[in-house]
């Protein structure tokens, strides 16, 4: 099994202050979040009937797509389906190919990053400018985002002052977040200006009305969507809300639970191209259904992609986004990549205290904790959990199983704890006593006080 | 009066068997009719939570043979408690013998305040103390409202300690983050789990606690291990430890 997690995040906290201030940044959106929910009475009222209508969305997933797409082709608007990514990307590629697009601008979508659209048109001579500021600040980087709605949370002002000195050209050493936006405003003013296309994400399609809602804090969706006259839109198949009037429900979780706030800056509604233009909506798939197909895991496609999980999830908090091996990271990445491949994602599962606070924070109760439980025991049984902790587990079943073996075995532990520490260090001992004292051991266990204390015998 | 089977996890027994016997004093001097079982070892959680629910499965066979009899079954622990309440049912499936034994099985806290409904709690303890919550009692039991939930308050170990005499529950910035302890997790990802544990007691002594109390010994052992390494003088104490000296009454 790959140690991918645990090797990257000890590698992320051995800068300990770096840790200290990435917790800290994601604890205040936290703590953000929890004044936001607590300002609704009837917030948990509010998740339930968030995740009743996910739950019951998904049960009929098919049939309100299909009316999605009928009433979306009443709109003027051209409905695709794309089975997976590459599908998409081809489908993507030959709409701009058609009306020879070379200049693309995108607000942010975790889709195409699943997707990988940004290297399938690249490598097709388009030129794809991420316009969300924190979107721009990695594609600069050429990273890929850290997290789902802060990209860049992982980069101090100072680096990004850094390496837009280096790619836009600003001044040296600057690193007020204001000059800092100004500048990338400027610059992504003229690829606004220079794009033939826009591209955006979807956070709610409606099936009732035909419509997709897309919700963005900096406006950027709205520029890149009403000045080229192409605008096309990816959608994961879970997007779809039954009707029109669900939308607040989940309007008035998203943003509280995304950054505290009571709602995003922007929430557009299209329902149709602009005059003379075109609007493209591409359904996706890529592997959507079997997830729907799995009973225990049916539930992760209720996810709005919040990025609560993250914020809460001290793990997160602690070992960074690049620690997770899938695009998304945290409790609903560790849910979802080993679905995708689970020898690949084999340690995210595993990189979870399963604290519980992810499920207890997320906005559509999705039981992610449970989940990433639920997962472990599949990477077990697809053997991909290392031989010596399979080995091991047999054996501690088989010695906590036989009551003599069990005191003997105890008894064993706690003589090494007291005379040959060293010993005691051995296997996984070691990690424990890397920054941790063992406990001290007894001179008799509760058993034998309780068996030898008259005191304690009688009722 | 009920037949208590006292369900005292594998690593108290072996690590901390004064915690098993201030539970069992709490549990007395109720006039509880408290019986210890002695064939019992574990529940199987350290199996289950790495995904060897095979492994597992006896041990929660064997659960429940041995305190199938009992009235109720009390545990100074809440994330066992937790397993046998909910995990049990996915190892084993359901059955009405499952069904009730769950439902009678309680952490020490929860069997003081819900089903002995202990109200008076007469007694002293004269210290400054920091609550940690841990995750399994919190979020999986219910012990206390977490952090997250937006539903009215209540915290079921607060409501027993707070009524001692000079005891002062501090206010932690964090009231309810993990200490990173997490079984298998606190030697599989050891950085994570020390860097979370350290952060935990940094926030018990930025609120000024004299004592760590938790009702699970587990997440505590991982904490006591982090001061005892640093060589801080913050105890960790088991909530039954504090309440041994008091007077409980309904």
């Amino acid at each position: 099994m790959n140690q991918f997690h645990p090797e990257q995040a000890a590698a992320f906290a051995r800068d300990e202050a770096h840790a200290h201030w990435h917790d800290t940044a994601l604890w205040f959106v936290r703590v953000k979040r929890d004044r936001a929910a607590a300002s609704v009475p009837e917030w948990e009222r509010l998740r339930d009937t968030a995740s009743a209508l996910k739950a019951h969305t998904l049960s009929r997933l098919a049939e309100y797509l299909e009316e999605f797409e009928r009433n979306a082709r009443q709109n003027g608007i051209t409905v695709h389906w794309a089975r997976d990514g590459a599908e998409h990307n081809r489908i993507v590629s030959e709409i701009l190919a058609q009306r020879g697009v070379t200049r693309l601008v995108k607000s942010k979508s975790m889709l195409t990053e699943e997707c990988g659209l940004n290297p399938y048109l690249e490598a097709r001579g388009v030129e794809v400018v991420d316009t969300d500021l924190g979107e721009r600040i990695v594609q600069l980087a050429a990273e890929p985002p850290s997290h789902i709605v802060m990209p860049a949370i992982h980069r101090k002002k100072e680096e990004i002052g850094a390496l837009f000195h280096d790619k836009l050209g600003t001044a040296q050493g600057l690193s007020d977040p204001k000059v800092l936006t100004e500048a990338a405003r400027q610059h992504l003013r003229k690829k606004f200006l220079g794009a033939q296309a826009g591209l955006t994400g979807v956070n709610f399609a409606i099936a009732e009305t035909g419509g997709i809602v897309v919700v963005t804090n900096e406006g950027n969706a709205d520029m890149g969507t009403s000045l080229p006259p192409l605008h096309i839109a990816s959608m994961g198949v879970e997007k779809v809300i039954p009707r029109a009037r669900d939308l607040g429900i989940f309007l008035r979780l998203l943003a509280r639970s995304a950054t505290g706030q009571p709602v995003s800056s922007y929430t557009t509604h299209f329902h149709g191209p602009m005059a003379g233009g075109e609007l493209h909506v591409v359904v996706v798939d890529n592997g959507r259904s079997d997830i729907l197909a799995r009973e225990a895991f049916r539930r992760s496609l209720s996810c709005i992609r919040c990025g609560a999980c993250l914020n809460t999830c001290p793990v997160y908090r602690r070992s960074g986004g690049y620690s997770y091996s899938y695009l998304i990271p945290g409790p609903i990445g560790s849910v979802l990549g080993p679905q995708r491949d689970a020898a690949a994602h084999a340690s995210l599962p595993f990189a979870s205290s399963l604290c519980g606070s992810c499920s207890d924070v997320c906005p559509v109760k999705i039981d992610l904790h449970h989940e990433i439980l639920v997962l472990r025991e599949e990477i077990r049984a697809k053997d991909i959990l290392p031989l010596g902790k399979r080995v091991g587990m047999k054996m501690t079943g088989f010695v906590l199983s036989r009551p003599a073996l069990y005191r003997a075995a105890g008894r064993l532990v706690r003589w090494v704890l007291r005379g040959a520490p060293p010993l005691a260090r051995l296997g996984p001992g070691g990690a424990w006593a890397r920054q941790r004292e063992f406990p001290v051991p007894p001179e008799k266990t509760f058993r034998e006080l309780w068996k030898s204390s008259g005191e304690e015998r009688k009722g | 009066m009920p037949r208590v089977g006292l369900f005292i996890p594998c690593y108290v027994d072996q690590f901390y068997p004064e915690v098993g016997l201030a539970t069992l004093r709490v549990l007395r001097r109720l006039g509880a009719d408290v019986d210890y079982p002695e064939e019992q070892t574990c529940c199987g959680q350290p199996m289950y939570n790495s995904g060897c629910a095979d492994d597992a499965r006896p041990l929660a066979e064997r659960f429940l043979r041995i305190f199938g009899a009992y009235d109720h079954v009390v545990a100074p622990s809440g994330s066992c408690v937790s397993m046998v309440r909910l995990h049990f049912r996915e190892l084993l499936g359901d059955s009405k013998e499952l069904r009730e034994l769950a439902a009678r099985t309680y952490e020490l806290c929860e069997y003081l305040v819900d089903v002995v409904k202990v109200r008076s709690v007469d007694g002293e303890f004269r210290k400054r103390v920091g609550l940690h919550r841990s995750c399994h009692g919190l979020r999986e039991l219910r012990l206390a409202r977490a952090s997250e939930r937006m539903d009215p308050p209540f915290d079921k170990a607060t409501q027993l300690l707070a009524q001692l005499r000079g005891c002062t529950l501090v206010n932690l910035e964090r009231p309810d983050e993990c200490c990173g302890f997490g079984g298998t997790f606190a030697v599989n990802e050891e950085a994570v789990s020390c860097l979370m544990g350290r952060d935990r007691i940094a926030d018990h002594e930025k609120a000024g606690a004299e004592v760590i109390a938790g009702y699970d010994m587990s997440c505590l052992m991982h904490l006591g291990g982090l001061l005892r390494r640093q060589q801080k003088a913050i105890p960790v104490l088991h909530v039954a430890q504090i309440l041994e000296q008091a007077r409980l009454a309904p």
